[in-house]
């Protein structure tokens, strides 16, 4: 073997360390988060933690119902609020638009994801925060769904456009309407995809707690209704975490795995959905 | 041989034809613009009722282009242009609304395209969409008997219909066609994505389909054309070259250049 074969071998194998070592980074890393979590929460998950509402400082017990009712009332408007948006734009944007419409919609939502969680805070702050003059779980909400909207629009756009033209010309030529060609056809053919894309959304919205901070604010005690403060499960480890009481911190970590036990699921199902079926004729 | 320059021999149907069949569809002097490029010369066509009218010609002659015009088709394309008039039983096709033309003009296209949905569903599509008041399973049945796939279906009707072959896709294209009875059935190389056997049952489709609908059929296989179809167009870029009844056409084409594409000298 020439020393020049050598090298290139060497080189080879190298990098095939190298880059599978990132790769066992990157898969570490969660498995490593999801550890130190489960190990520092685990045991403070309790019956008590889904069903006790937060105690007074320094009494220890109680637990985090109210923030994790509130998370889910927060999610759910959200998701009513952005998720139709979302959708109907993406399907303007894959079906109706072309040239500089298309590009200005497009790049608005790519920016509109960009945007710093804690400046849609404020924003949401000033237009639903202020008028009503208090917090509440509306503008929470309202501030999660304009998250939510750029990612569910390209998504529905993208898995739109990834249906075959093929299914369009068929469903024109039996004299369907675009818009009856849209519902009846192209969107259930993309509908796993979409769905997907819903639940990633919704995963990504789940754990932000900056938008949260001056909106939702928080609750020690349950939230009725919309137009109150509410607790949140992302909101509810800050405080905790930052205070200087061991129970507290306890508590913490056990919501930290909760919420991102919730996420990996989330996950996990969206994925499945996805990989399930992918709508492919066989020739 | 006598030589001559040959005008287009396609113009409006000869007196034998227009006295043998009555026109379910006239072109005249139609033609077509993808933005500033002309594809389309001055058509002059019949389309005889309950015929097959076969268009052929070689890559890039047209023939694809003219087809979808007969529905309107071209215009999901965008920068694309029509002059000139095609009518539908002596109606102007675009004075008509789109979706009601397209019930009465049907396509079936050259890679089958059914539906993600079930084979009931994909069939009973244009049905559902127009709003028909019939029962829903006869009318499935009928047409996929049309289509001769009602044995090899009739327990499966239910299932996905992309877990169906090919050639069997594309009869079910053709059913789901054949569903909101059209007059006319437009079929675009309906065969070149098939397996010689699936394109024989077809073949033998087309010719009992006559009794119901007309049909009109892109084919860049000549023998096809001369198994299948009663009268046969033949376009060279863009221009309509002859058009004559097809066994005229293939054992004593009047033009030229007729001959030297159905003997094979170019193509």
């Amino acid at each position: 073997m020439t020393a020049r074969l050598r090298y290139r071998k060497f080189v080879s194998g190298f990098m095939l360390g190298m880059t599978g070592l990132a790769a066992f980074i990157t898969v570490a890393v969660l498995f490593f988060i999801l550890g130190y979590l489960v190990y520092h929460g685990g045991t403070s998950i309790n019956w008590a933690f889904f069903t006790k509402l937060p105690t007074p400082v320094g009494e220890s017990g109680g637990g985090m119902a109210n923030a994790i009712v509130g998370s889910a009332k927060l999610l759910f408007l959200a998701s009513l609020i952005g998720v139709p948006i979302g959708f109907l734009g993406g399907v303007y944007l894959a079906e109706f638009s072309g040239g500089a419409m298309a590009f200005i919609v497009r790049y608005a939502a790519d920016l509109l994801n960009g945007v710093p969680s804690i400046v849609i805070g404020i924003f949401a702050y000033s237009l639903v925060v202020l008028p009503f003059k208090h917090y509440s779980t509306l503008a929470g909400s309202f501030a999660l769904a304009l998250m939510m909207i750029p990612i569910t629009l390209r998504s529905t756009e993208q898995f739109l456009q990834a249906v075959p033209g093929e299914l369009r010309e068929g469903a024109m030529a039996l004299g369907a309407s675009k818009w009856k060609t849209i519902a009846s056809v192209i969107v259930p053919a993309a509908y796993r995809g979409i769905i997907t894309a819903i639940l990633l959304a919704l995963a990504r919205v789940a754990g932000e707690t900056a938008p949260l901070l001056f909106t939702a604010f928080g609750n020690r005690f349950w939230s009725p209704g919309w137009e109150q403060p509410t607790a949140s499960l992302p909101v509810m480890i800050y405080t905790y975490a930052i205070s200087p009481y061991d129970d507290w911190h306890r508590q913490a970590w056990a919501a930290g795995l909760v919420l991102l036990g919730l996420i990996l699921v989330v996950n996990i199902v969206a994925r499945a959905i996805l990989a399930r079926g992918v709508s492919i004729p066989r020739t | 041989m006598p030589v001559h320059i040959a005008p287009p021999s396609g113009s409006l149907p000869s007196r034998e034809m227009s006295s043998a069949a009555s026109m379910r569809m006239t072109v005249s002097h139609l033609n077509f613009f993808y933005g500033a490029k002309q594809t389309l010369f001055d058509i002059n066509l019949g389309i005889a009722s309950n015929k097959v009218t076969a268009l052929i010609g070689p890559s890039g002659c047209g023939k694809s282009t003219l087809l979808r015009t007969f529905n309107r088709m071209y215009e999901t394309v965008r920068h694309t242009r029509l002059e000139g008039d095609i009518l539908l039983e002596g109606q102007d096709i675009h004075l008509q609304d789109v979706t009601q033309l397209r019930r009465r003009v049907g396509m079936v296209f050259q890679r089958p395209n059914p539906f993600p949905k079930s084979i009931f569903d994909n069939v009973a599509y244009g049905l559902r969409i127009n709003g028909t008041k019939l029962p829903l399973a006869d009318a499935v049945e009928k047409s996929l008997r049309h289509a001769a796939l009602w044995d090899e279906v009739k327990d499966h009707l239910h299932k996905s219909a992309y877990e169906l072959s090919g050639g069997q896709q594309q009869r079910l294209c053709i059913a789901r066609g054949l569903a909101v009875e059209p007059e006319v059935l437009l079929l675009d190389e309906p065969c070149s994505a098939l397996d010689p056997i699936s394109t024989a049952k077809i073949e033998e489709l087309l010719v009992q389909l006559k009794d119901f609908c007309t049909i009109v059929i892109v084919t860049h296989n000549m023998q096809q054309a001369a198994r299948v179809s009663d009268y046969t167009a033949f376009l060279l870029t863009g221009q309509l070259i002859e058009f004559s009844p097809t066994p005229h056409l293939f054992t004593t084409p009047t033009d030229p250049r007729t001959e030297a594409y159905i003997t094979g000298r170019f193509g």
